[in-house]
């Protein structure tokens, strides 16, 4: 033990010493390496932004793992009666206890503006899609259960329309104005963010506040059928599918195509993000290779002027695996160093707050902190690398016979 | 105390295509504890080859080398680097310290292969026995900055920080003036005396091989005590048939 502690301790004063004394050397063999790993760290950090990013956004449309879609029509064309198919949704969901379960239905609300009428999207939604979608407000909050009770609907508008009316202070509760058959006066209780590309006002009303403003039949009758989503726990999704598929073609009757299927972003592959891994992941080994070839090419060289010195050390005592335990080390301590100093090079770069915007596209509200997988690969790599390229240059060192290296 | 022993060793080195070539041939050498030997020989001699089998660098082809009563044969590889390392304190021509350290560092380097409070210890002894060399002064000179004798005298003191029990010098006078040659010799002798080690001196410098206690000859391989052939080895139980 104590044999142990002092070789482990002795190696790593030699290698010390070692860098210490070849400083210009070691500095610029360790530069390729440092940025190697600066670069396949900040890779793997920025991957992680890049891909909350794309999650989140796969998320606010297609919903969160696992969502299923039910969608029913009739096979000639014409509208299924909206209360069969409200009441076959009703009982699904009780008979498969389902908690996060939301019509969606697209349509379009005409809106009084101060400069005038404006045709504005309308999602309605019921209360659990706010959950389901991973909705995030910037001011106020998502509908509450209450909601669908009120007298004056409850509005969520989007920045835009939010802009468009100066920015109400939402303690003030501001109203707009719903144009159509009867004009109702709905209350804004939030405002949610838009991506940079988005330029129109939108809005979510509750599906009951479309109803109350539209009959269903009304709106079925004008080709606007509600979509049905479900967000069930992935390993049941399946059977789920089959069970629903078969009810829908039950309730509904004979001509009727229902379908039911999976719309969330990980339905589609095991990991959608493999291939961009993949690819950033081979292009970062290379250039890690590169580093790990030039580290190995300086070390054999300058090999050949300490064969003197290792034939010192081993007069005095030096064990063959000490000698190679120390020149391995060598490569060792100067890579982690340059890993170190690449990490934080990563860290900086991946943190920069232009740079997360740049990737983000403004589409990501929780920023994930530095991933420590990120950094803990780099400084993996690092050492590996240490390791391999210490290997040839270490045995090299055993072999060195030591009287010739001291005495020529 | 018999230190070391060599009875007919006998190195021999493979060449291709050409018989084997003999470099060491029969030779008998006791060294004892604080003994003083000189071995002095031309280029080609042997005497590196020697050197190698004294300092445990190399096993001998045939005959038999003991290393404190022990076969050195027997040795394992790690435990033969062990034993070099405490007992055996090596001494150069071209006093190989390390580049690039200070004399400190240097005289340091051995105590990186030693355990326990040797090792934890190291600043502390390698400086005393910087001081004991007379370079208490000079602790973090660069090798280059310091003199010929000076390095020497840092050798001196790396080859016995350890306080090994055998000191091999392989010319240590050969790249020193006459009289820092002298000084050096004078201060190798006087620590060695003071730690009881046995010094084995390879030289061609008549005037530094007449400092020791016995002088031998390497000739071509054959060791002899110079002025006639080395006397056999005689152990205590033979010493009653000994002519007077």
């Amino acid at each position: 033990m104590n044999r142990l502690l002092s070789n482990v301790v002795g190696s790593f004063v030699e290698a010390w010493q070692e860098l210490r004394i070849h400083k210009t050397r070691v500095m610029l063999s360790l530069i390729g390496v440092a940025v190697a790993v600066c670069a396949i760290t900040t890779v793997v950090g920025l991957g992680a932004v890049a891909q909350q990013s794309i999650v989140e956004q796969n998320e606010r449309s297609g919903g969160r793992s696992a969502t299923l879609s039910l969608y029913a029509g009739s096979n000639d064309g014409t509208a299924i009666d909206p209360d069969v198919m409200q009441e076959f949704w009703d009982t699904s969901l009780e008979r498969y206890s389902i908690d996060y379960a939301s019509r969606v239905l697209y349509t379009t609300q005409t809106v009084q503006f101060t400069d005038g009428a404006v045709p504005v999207q309308a999602i309605g939604v019921d209360q659990p899609y706010g959950t389901m979608h991973r909705v995030t407000l910037t001011e106020g909050e998502w509908f509450s259960v209450d909601d669908a009770e009120r007298l004056a609907p409850a509005v969520l508008v989007n920045q835009i329309f939010w802009d468009r009316l100066g920015r109400p202070d939402l303690a003030t509760h501001p109203t707009t104005t719903l144009l159509g058959a009867t004009p109702t006066t709905a209350v804004i209780t939030g405002v949610y963010p838009v991506s940079v590309w988005e330029t129109e006002p939108a809005m979510y009303l509750l599906m009951d506040t479309i109803t109350a403003l539209t009959p269903a039949d009304q709106l079925a009758a004008s080709g606007s059928t509600p979509n049905y989503e479900l967000w069930v726990p992935p390993e049941i999704s399946e059977d789920l599918i089959v069970a629903l598929q078969r009810d829908a073609q039950g309730a509904l009757g004979a001509g009727t195509n229902v379908s039911v299927s999976r719309q969330d972003y990980a339905a589609y592959n095991e990991d959608p993000f493999a291939s961009i891994k993949l690819l950033v992941g081979g292009v970062a080994g290379l250039v890690l290779l590169l580093g790990a070839l030039g580290l190995v090419n300086i070390a054999l060289v300058t090999l050949k002027q300490r064969i003197r010195e290792i034939g010192v050390r081993r007069s005095f005592g030096a064990t063959a695996g000490r000698v190679f335990f120390s020149v391995m080390m060598e490569s060792i301590v100067a890579t982690l160093v340059a890993g170190v100093v690449g990490v934080i090079g990563a860290v900086l770069i991946v943190t920069n707050p232009m740079l997360q915007e740049f990737i983000s596209q403004g589409m990501v509200t929780d920023f994930p902190p530095f991933p420590v997988e990120a950094a803990i690969l780099g400084l993996v790599c690092a050492t590996v690398v240490g390791a391999l390229a210490g290997l040839l240059p270490a045995l090299v060192a055993v072999r060195v016979k030591v009287i010739d290296a001291i005495r020529y | 105390m018999t230190l070391l022993h060599l009875a007919g060793v006998t190195r021999t080195v493979q060449l291709v295509d050409a018989p084997p070539l003999t470099i060491l041939s029969g030779v008998d050498l006791d060294v004892e504890v604080g003994d003083r030997v000189s071995i002095v020989g031309r280029s080609g001699s042997g005497k590196s080859t020697l050197l190698n089998l004294l300092g445990l660098l190399d096993n001998p082809t045939s005959g038999d080398l003991e290393f404190d009563g022990r076969p050195v044969k027997s040795f394992s590889s790690g435990e033969r680097d062990r034993v070099r390392g405490r007992d055996v304190g090596f001494i150069f021509q071209q006093f190989n310290l390390l580049q690039g350290r200070t004399a400190l560092e240097n005289v340091m380097t051995p105590l990186l292969y030693a355990q326990g409070k040797q090792f934890w210890q190291r600043a502390r002894i390698a400086t005393a026995m910087l001081e004991r060399v007379g370079l208490g002064h000079r602790l973090g000179a660069m090798p280059d900055k310091l003199s010929g004798g000076e390095q020497q005298r840092v050798a001196i003191a790396r080859s016995l920080v350890r306080g090994p029990r055998l000191i091999l010098a392989d010319e240590p006078t050969g790249a020193l003036d006459l009289e820092t040659g002298a000084d050096v010799m004078a201060l190798l002798d006087e620590v060695a005396t003071g730690s009881g080690a046995a010094l084995i001196t390879i030289t061609h410098d008549p005037a530094i091989a007449a400092l020791a206690s016995r002088h031998l000859r390497l000739d071509h391989g054959v060791l002899t005590v110079v002025g006639g052939p080395v006397a056999p080895v005689v152990r205590d139980d033979e010493l009653a048939t000994v002519p007077a």
